[in-house]
């Protein structure tokens, strides 16, 4: 009934979530393939957590239908508990246990013998590199260090699924660079990951597929490149090395991309959407014996997309800023 | 993907086949590992048993000296009347911790990672209630041991003691679901003992724990009697003093069964209706 290895390891038709008047998740069709990494992409309150919470069987849907490793989500919740792992926006440890007692706790629970979870605990606290504050209580930890902890106690029970709800939000980015890492070693070993992220760098980063959901709508999906390829022109720019040179340099850009470049210092830049523009500009700006210290065709950032998608800006900059 | 990597997840081969539910067995394990934190938490932290024990000791020191006189004669006799009250009156709030400490596992999320994993949907609450059994023991040690320090004795002798303890867990594992109930509604722990001591004090203190009954206004003798910490303190004053009797202990027995009938299902559902 379930075969091995199903081409999707969590699946989701049209699921539907209220909270009294809030709708939460208003239609969400979602795939993760088997082995890969789905990013699921949106502002705060865009109903990223409450799909989580949904596909990890913490709630209940309105209506809609999702199985996770082939199992349904409403009749057989048990049996997705022993393969999912789950990674929440706050690290969720006991503070007052300590790092090695955590992990104990959760191998118990599993059903481990108490040899075998110190075993474990042991195991997972030197690949998260926190060995040496294994026998320190949680609540003295640093952010990353609880993080580390959190996601290693998600592991204990060698998920072949993993949710990673906004891991890094809140961290400042060596940490986040950190927890990329790791992340991306899971996958290597074969686990399945929906990471939810407000970060757009992040979902580039890391994620196979992304999907973008707004008000609890899947508003776009596809692979990163897609996506910027799908609703962003590519930005054509080049500095002449002689600042006298930009009314030029102004003039060759404006024929070929047939538009009004922007002009900013000695930049000049310009939408395209034909990617021959970039030769054609090599052998006109050489023809006017103009020298560039900058001539770039780059697609547009996963922001610019963000913004074209939603009609508004991510939240990340304050973000930022606020965890720095 | 590497035989010896920690992070490998199990492949269908390796992996025992999925069970779809939890016997009774594997979850009463599961809540006895979840109680176990509370005890590496003491373990941990000896002092905190310390903070909760002043409160308490305070108690009995402040109503044995400056009220006894004037309540009983002499606060010798107060003592040896007052004690088992006092007892019953620590029980009820020490059962606030349950709902603290379950409010504390809701805000941090860890109760999300409990309910991620494949065990008994019960266990995180039945963990927490039963590991909260640990420090009920404690308080009541606590304050029989200062009381007989002060000179209170134990006329039943200590099956009569004994019994008076069963019978203080068992009211406590069911008034633990008011704890539960408390813990959920809250917003945060703090606000957990804010709700809790305000409705436990007046039903402490309006009950026979503190004074003899025969002294109060017609009407509120009535309230009093009605008064379940009445009941309860009425139960325990005869075991450890005179000598049991059946009637205050049937009493209890069935305020607790009521409570626990009424407390448990609406714990679970408003449980279910907060996550």
């Amino acid at each position: 009934m379930h075969a091995p290895q199903a081409a999707y390891a969590v699946q989701a038709d049209g699921l539907v979530k209220r909270f009294g008047e809030t709708v939460a998740l208003d239609g969400i069709d979602l795939g993760v393939r088997t082995g890969t990494v789905l990013g699921l992409l949106g502002p705060n309150g865009a109903g990223k957590t409450t799909a989580v919470r949904v596909l990890s069987t913490l709630l209940t849907p309105d209506s809609g239908h999702a199985t996770v490793g082939g199992y349904d989500i409403s009749t057989e919740a048990h049996q997705i508990r022993q393969l999912i792992g789950l990674t929440g926006q706050y690290a969720a440890v006991d503070e007052s246990l300590t790092g090695f007692e955590n992990l104990l706790l959760i191998g118990r629970l599993l059903g481990m013998e108490r040899s075998e979870a110190k075993a474990r605990a042991r195991e997972l606290l030197a690949e998260f590199d926190l060995s040496d504050a294994g026998g320190r209580a949680a609540k003295t930890y640093s952010g990353g260090m609880r993080r580390r902890l959190d996601l290693s106690a998600s592991l204990v029970g060698r998920p072949r699924i993993l949710y990673l709800d906004e891991p890094t939000t809140g961290l400042d980015p060596r940490v986040r660079l950190e927890l990329w890492a790791l992340i991306r070693r899971l996958v290597a070993d074969g686990v399945t990951v929906l990471l939810t992220t407000q970060y757009l760098e992040e979902a580039d980063e890391l994620a196979d597929d992304i999907i973008v959901i707004d008000h609890g709508k899947v508003i776009a999906s596809g692979t990163p490149a897609q996506l910027k390829a799908a609703t962003g022109t590519q930005t054509l720019a080049v500095r002449p090395s002689d600042p006298s040179h930009v009314a030029t340099v102004r003039a060759v850009v404006a024929e070929l991309s047939s538009t009004q470049p922007e002009v900013n210092g000695s930049l000049v830049t310009a939408p395209v959407s034909d990617p021959a523009v970039l030769p054609a500009a090599v052998r006109r700006l050489d023809d006017a014996g103009v020298v560039v210290t900058e001539l770039t065709l780059r697609s547009a950032s996963l922001d610019e997309v963000f913004l074209s998608l939603t009609g508004h800006p991510t939240e990340r900059n304050e973000a930022h800023s606020g965890a720095a | 993907m590497t035989a010896t990597s920690a992070t490998a997840p199990q492949t269908r081969g390796q992996a025992p086949p999925l069970s779809s539910r939890v016997g009774i067995g594997e979850g009463i394990a599961q809540s006895f590992t979840l109680a176990w934190r509370t005890v590496v938490q003491v373990r941990h932290n000896p002092w905190e048993l310390g903070d909760f024990s002043i409160q308490p000791i305070m108690f009995v020191l402040l109503f044995t000296f400056m009220f006894g006189g004037a309540i009983a004669g002499d606060w010798q006799s107060y003592l040896t009347f007052m004690l088992p009250g006092m007892i019953v009156m620590n029980m009820l709030f020490v059962t606030l911790y349950v709902g603290q400490g379950l409010n504390t596992d809701l805000t941090k999320g860890v109760f999300d990672r409990l309910r991620s994993l494949p065990i008994a949907r019960w266990a995180p609450l039945a963990g927490r209630i039963l590991a909260d059994q640990v420090k009920q023991i404690w308080s009541i040690i606590l304050v029989l041991g200062v009381g007989m320090v002060l000179g209170f004795r134990l006329g039943n002798g200590i099956t009569g003691m004994l019994g008076a303890t069963a019978l203080l867990l068992a009211f406590a594992l069911a008034f633990s679901w008011v704890g539960v109930v408390v813990g959920i509604m809250a917003k945060d722990p703090e606000r957990v003992q804010i709700y809790g001591f305000t409705a436990l004090f007046p039903i402490t203190m309006v009950s026979n724990v503190f004074v003899p009954v025969e002294t109060l206004p017609g009407w509120l003798e009535t309230v009093v009697d009605a008064n379940p910490v009445s009941t309860i303190a009425d139960a325990v004053r005869g075991l450890m003093l005179t000598g049991a009797e059946a009637g205050p202990i049937i009493e209890t027995l069935l305020w607790a069964g009521g409570i626990a009938v009424v407390f448990a299902p609406l714990s679970v559902w408003m449980f279910k209706r907060r996550t």
